[in-house]
Parts: structure tokens; C-alpha cells; sequence
């Protein structure tokens, strides 16, 4: 019993029928991390392209050795570090906070790229004709660089909105119930991990193909040369 | 504790991580090979066993890949009744190779079809057949465009390596756990952990440059 | 006469709904040397891959050196779409130069020019490479043998794109525009090339090109394509000078024009 809900180990049918429910409680949660990583990535992921992005090297170069550390080591140990040593400096997060965190920080450093990339693909000609007509450097970026790269950035971040789902499981490791460490419970209980697992994956096989889908729909509805006039 | 009495531990965990690393991406790149080839052929039954393979691996989790192989396949072959308790080291590095060589298939898939038409009709042309066409005309020119992806590919095996450490495969991230479980010194041994992967993902990086000026050196200068 | 060695029996050929080849009768006889001309969309670059087999024919029947190009003949010797074996062997008789070039990139020129021989033929390398240099010498490229198709110039790799087709021995040899890639002064040591193959050899040679000069001093034959049919066809000095057709004179007045 998981969440004030029995299973029925009496068949294999009957058995994958009576934890779907659980394995869907623990489901939520997983798209709860995901969404609250994603946000954090979005966020901190711009923080670092705009860091990178400065004039100063002083401002440049530390945020580029940052991002490339976070990109260049294992999210399990970014995690643990998150988990275990955070208390020690009296910053106490609930279990799954730790793990949003550290997935979005993560994440935040293919966010960055995504964000330089899609802004530095608007070609040189722009900023010139924006310099041109004598717009100010803000009006420049909100009005012409921005409309430009949001097109490029949208489809990779949706990328990424799929890998930072599929990341979640991790979260196990610090007690996080999403939907792999409840498949495990529910293995440990009745010995059999078969049937969990395999709709563990089958669950994700689901949700990775109807956001695939969603991530090409909008990489053709967005329009990649023009911006059509409303 | 004094920092230098985890050095040893992290070491031997290190060692580890390397062998994973090494080995998975070395059949993580056959499998890609077989799997994006696979996905280019004109064969239907070839076709579908490729496509079925890289949407499975890439869309479903790497740690529930690994759970399913390590805890859920004994449970299957107990019911077939045969022995498929996989010795965690053999789960950790079938898992990891599954899984890259997934995303790996995509690259070459992608990297092959890039080759351009023209190049095609020339070996047409000239009459080569379709498979010396592939391996003597278009793998060569594509392999150059796989390589950074690789070399990211790479990086991201070497990170994922870390995940079987949960099955008790005692890596780099498995021994930083236990020590930590023992002193809890969390702060030195998770920093000294994080660099020790940092430094192993830019040698490693280096590495795949080297292969990618290697395999390309016909276009060097070109282009 | 001679049979044909090259004979097109009422052949189509669609894109969708778009005709390319109307019902086209063409034929060329063994070593001679035919220029084709005409507008784009004329369906004279058509006729080169329907030959070399890139592009399928839609109806009719194409003849190459007596034997059917795109069909072979069943049991009760009716003819069915060609299997690719039988592709393979018709291929043997034909040669091709691309606009584009297209040499491998990421072979040595000396390997262009070996590598169809060994692998395809299964001569030897030393004796394909032995031949590789007689057509290195021929072109006048023996000095860059060792390097890189993108260390030479467009006209260096159009001379060794013609030496890599030799190479395969062909009894027809089809050139696709070889001079439209290339920048005006590479254009003369391209066709010097041809030019001489043209006199020294009995190669059956099919040549599309924008170079009228050229095509009156080497062709036995001119043929004026326009929408996919052969609207005129004559030896050049005739065809140039006294062009019968009033789409013809149109042609080849814009095309001098524009020289």
C-alpha cells in the first residue's frame, strides 16, 4: 500500500492495474520538478548568456568557467552536493526544492547556449539597420534582436524541457517520490519489479512522444525567416 | 579529516569511472553506428528494429533503463525461466551504451543523410554499389560532421556514468557517497568529487578534439 | 550506316505532372560527337541523367550499345523494368561529368580516379594507378596527384573529374554543362581537354553546353532541344548559320547576345 492505495497482486493484469493510479500520483510529481527545473533553467540560464555575453572579461570569463563546470559534471553529484552540503551553511530546502534546484542549475548551462546561439544567429545586418534608424541598445535587443531569436531559442528549449523529465528520476536519490522511486517501492514491497519498471518506461515513452510531437509542431507553426505583420 | 586522505579512495573510484566511461562509449558508438545505418536502409524489417530501438532508449530515462535491466530483467527471466541476473557492472555498462548509442544513431543518421546528392550520383556514376557507396564514400565524409557531436555525446556518458554508483558499482560518485556516509565531510569530499569529473570531462574533451582533426585531416585548411 | 549506339524510342519523362521528355526520338551513332543546346527546362540536361541512370524514365524505351537501357527482356521476351544488375552492367558503358565536379572530398586526386577502377572493376591497384597517372599526364595535372580536391581550382577539378571517368573505360562519355561552374578564365584549359579527347579518341561523346564556339568546333552534330523534344538538329555550321526553326534563330541570338 502506497498513498492510502492497496495493490492486487492476484495476476499480473490485475497487479499493473492497481499501482497505475500510484505510479500517476508519483507522475505529478515528476512533471512538478520537471516544470519548476525547466523555470529555474530559463532564468539562471539567461542570468549566465547575459553574464557571458558582457563586455568586461572580469564579468565574461568567470561566467563561462562556471557554465561549462555545471555542463561538465554529473547532475548525482551537483545534487548530492546541493543536498548535503547547503545545511551545513544553514540553507535547509525541502527534498524536493534540493532536486529542482539542481536540476535547473544544471540545465541552466545548456540554456545559456541556447540563449547565445539564438541571439547571435540574427545576422550583424540588423543590429546595423537598427543602429541605422538610430535606435537606443535596449530598443535594439527587445525589438529587433528578440522577435529575431525567440523562434530559434523556442524548439531547443522544448529540447531541453524534455531531458530535464527525463533527469527526474535522479531525484530519488535524496527520497524525492516521483514516479521511479514509487516503481521501486512498490518492487521492494512485492519483489516484483517487472511490471512497475516496464510502465515506468512505457509512462515515459508516452510523455516524450506527445512532447516531441509538441516541440515539432511549434518548429513549424514558429516562423523561422520573417515575422509576419499582425 | 585531512583532504588528502580521500585522495586515494576518489582515485580508485576515478579508475572506475574511466574503464565505464571507456567502455561504454566504445559500444555506444558501434551500436550507433549499427542503429543510424540501420535507420538509412531500405530494408523495412532493418528500418523498424532501428527505429523501435532509438525511440525506446531516447525516450524513456537512463536510470530507469538501468533499474529495468538490473532489478526488472532477473524478474523476467525468472518467469521465462532463465538466469538474467546481470552482474552490476555488465547492467551499468549495457545500460549506459544503450542509452548513448541512441542518441548517437541520430547523429549519424543525421550526418549521413547531410552528405549531398551530388556526391551519391558521382559513385552512381562510376558504378559503385550501394554499400561500397556508403562505406568507402559517404561514412568518410560524414564521420568528420559526427564528430563534435560525439565529443558531446562523450562528455554527457562520462556524467551518466555517475548513475551506477545507485547499483552499487563502486565509482567515482559511489566512493565520494561513502566516504561521506563514514566522515560526513560533505563540502571537501562532493568538491574534490565535482572536480575530479571536471578534470576527467576536459581531458576527455581534448581527447575527442584530437580524433575530430584526425578523422577530418582531409579537409584541413578546406573549406 | 551504323546502328545507333545511343537511341531514345519515344521516351518520357515526368516530374509530377511537369513533362521534361516528350515523347523524344534521339539517337547518336558510335564516336560521334553531339552537342545538345536549348533553354533551361528543355530537357537537355534530362537526357544525360536519363543515360546515366540518376533519373528513371516515365514511358518509351532508351537503347545503349544495342541492349535496353531502362528495361530487360523476360522469358517470353517482353521487356520489364531493369533489375539492378542489369543497371550495373549498362553503367559500365557510360561515363559522366558533373557541373558540380563532384570528386570526393576526402580522397586524394590520384584516389579519385583509382578508387571506381579497384573497387568497382577489381583491377589492381598498381595498375589502376599507373593508369590514373597516363590520365593525370593527359589532363596535365600529373604534379598535383597528392592533393586534395579543395586545394585546386575549379577548372584543376573538372580536368580531374574528366580523367576519373575515363578511368571506367566507357564507350559514351556525357558531359552536364562542365564549363557552368566555372569562373570565365578557368573555362579555355577545361574545354582544351575535351577538345583533344574529342580528336584523339573514338569516345561516342554527349555534350550539354552554353559554348557555342566550342560546340561548333567539335561536334559532328548540333541538337536543338525545346521542350523535350528535338525541335532541330544539324551539323553545326549549319545549324549556327542557317538555323531553319524560328525558335532556334530566337535562342541563339539571346544566347549571343548575352556573350
Amino acid at each position: 500500500m502506497l498513498f492510502g492505495i492497496a495493490w492486487d497482486t492476484s495476476s499480473g493484469w490485475a497487479f499493473a492495474i492497481s499501482i497505475l493510479p500510484i505510479l500517476l500520483r508519483g507522475l505529478v510529481v515528476t512533471i512538478q520538478a520537471t516544470v519548476v527545473g525547466f523555470f529555474i533553467a530559463l532564468v539562471v540560464g539567461l542570468v549566465w548568456a547575459a553574464l557571458k555575453a558582457a563586455p568586461l572579461r572580469i564579468v565574461s570569463w568567470p561566467a563561462a568557467i562556471v557554465t561549462e563546470f555545471l555542463r561538465d559534471t554529473p547532475l548525482l553529484i551537483q545534487l548530492f552536493f546541493l543536498y548535503y552540503v547547503l545545511p551545513e551553511y544553514g540553507i535547509v530546502l525541502p527534498a524536493f526544492m534540493t532536486g529542482a534546484l539542481a536540476l535547473g542549475l544544471q540545465y541552466s548551462a545548456y540554456t545559456s547556449e541556447v540563449y547565445r546561439a539564438g541571439i547571435e544567429a540574427v545576422p550583424r545586418g540588423q543590429h546595423e539597420a537598427a543602429r541605422a534608424l538610430n535606435l537606443k541598445g535596449m530598443r535594439t535587443f527587445t525589438h529587433i534582436v528578440l522577435p529575431q531569436a525567440v523562434p530559434r531559442i523556442i524548439p531547443a528549449m522544448g529540447n531541453y524541457l524534455v531531458s530535464i523529465m527525463k533527469d527526474v528520476p535522479l531525484l530519488s536519490v535524496v527520497t524525492v517520490l516521483e514516479m521511479l522511486n514509487v516503481a521501486r517501492i512498490i518492487g521492494d514491497r512485492t519483489f516484483n519489479y517487472l511490471i512497475p519498471l516496464s510502465m515506468v518506461g512505457g509512462i515515459y515513452l508516452i510523455m516524450t512522444l506527445i512532447a516531441s510531437a509538441g516541440v515539432r509542431f511549434l518548429d513549424m507553426r514558429l516562423p523561422k525567416r520573417g515575422i509576419p505583420l499582425k | 579529516m585531512d583532504w588528502t586522505a580521500y585522495l586515494n579512495p576518489l582515485m580508485q573510484g576515478a579508475w572506475v569511472t574511466i574503464q565505464l566511461t571507456f567502455y561504454s562509449t566504445i559500444l555506444g558508438a558501434i551500436l550507433s553506428f549499427a542503429a543510424g545505418i540501420g535507420k538509412t536502409s531500405t530494408n523495412l524489417a532493418v528500418r523498424s528494429l532501428a527505429v523501435t530501438y532509438i525511440e525506446v532508449f531516447r525516450g524513456t530515462s537512463l536510470l530507469v533503463q538501468l533499474f529495468w535491466l538490473y532489478f526488472a530483467l532477473p524478474v523476467a527471466g525468472q518467469a521465462l525461466g532463465i538466469d538474467l541476473r546481470l552482474p552490476p557492472v555488465v547492467a551499468g555498462v549495457l545500460a549506459l551504451s544503450l542509452n548513448i548509442g541512441a542518441y548517437g544513431a541520430e547523429v549519424v543518421r543525421g550526418a549521413i543523410e547531410a552528405v549531398s546528392r551530388d556526391q551519391y550520383e558521382a559513385a552512381k556514376a562510376l558504378n559503385f554499389t550501394p554499400r561500397k557507396t556508403l562505406w568507402r564514400i559517404a561514412l568518410p565524409q560524414a564521420i568528420p560532421e559526427m564528430m563534435p557531436s560525439f565529443g558531446n555525446l562523450a562528455i554527457q556518458n562520462l556524467k551518466d556514468t555517475a548513475l551506477v554508483s545507485l547499483i552499487s558499482l563502486s565509482d567515482l560518485a559511489f566512493r565520494a557517497e561513502q566516504l561521506r556516509n563514514f566522515t560526513q565531510d560533505s563540502t571537501t569530499i562532493y568538491t574534490m568529487a565535482l572536480f575530479m569529473y571536471f578534470g576527467l570531462a576536459l581531458v576527455l574533451t581534448a581527447m575527442m578534439k584530437m580524433l575530430e582533426f584526425y578523422v577530418g585531416r582531409w579537409r584541413a585548411g578546406g573549406r | 550506316m551504323t546502328e545507333p549506339i545511343i537511341k531514345f524510342d519515344k521516351v518520357v519523362k515526368r516530374f509530377d505532372s511537369f513533362v521534361v521528355l516528350d515523347e523524344l526520338d534521339f539517337e547518336v551513332r558510335p564516336g560521334e560527337k553531339v552537342t545538345i543546346i536549348g533553354p533551361s527546362g528543355s530537357g537537355k540536361s534530362t537526357v544525360l541523367r536519363v543515360l546515366m541512370t540518376l533519373e528513371p524514365i516515365s514511358e518509351g524505351v532508351v537503347y545503349v550499345d544495342g541492349d535496353t537501357l531502362w528495361h530487360e527482356k523476360d522469358a517470353n521476351g517482353r521487356l520489364r523494368p531493369a533489375g539492378e544488375g542489369h543497371l550495373r552492367r549498362m553503367r559500365e558503358k557510360l561515363g559522366m561529368v558533373f557541373q558540380q565536379f563532384n570528386l570526393f572530398p576526402h580522397m586524394t586526386v590520384r584516389r579519385n580516379i583509382t578508387e571506381a577502377p579497384t573497387q568497382v572493376l577489381g583491377i589492381p591497384r598498381a595498375e589502376a594507378r599507373e593508369r590514373a597517372d597516363d590520365l593525370l599526364d593527359m589532363v596535365g595535372l600529373r604534379e598535383h596527384a597528392d592533393k586534395y580536391p579543395h586545394q585546386l581550382s575549379g577548372g584543376q577539378q573538372q580536368r580531374v573529374g574528366i580523367a576519373r571517368a575515363l578511368a571506367m573505360r566507357p564507350k559514351i562519355m556525357l558531359f552536364d554543362e562542365p564549363t557552368s561552374a566555372l569562373d570565365p578564365e578557368l573555362v579555355g584549359e577545361v574545354l582544351n581537354v575535351i577538345r583533344r579527347l574529342a580528336e584523339e579518341h573514338d569516345l561516342t561523346m554527349l555534350l550539354v553546353t552554353h559554348e557555342m564556339n566550342f560546340a561548333q568546333q567539335i561536334s559532328d552534330r548540333v541538337c536543338f532541344f525545346d521542350r523535350g523534344k528535338v525541335l532541330e538538329q544539324a551539323p553545326p555550321e549549319e545549324l549556327f548559320t542557317d538555323p531553319k526553326q524560328e525558335r532556334t534563330r530566337a535562342f541563339l541570338k539571346a544566347v549571343l547576345e548575352s556573350n
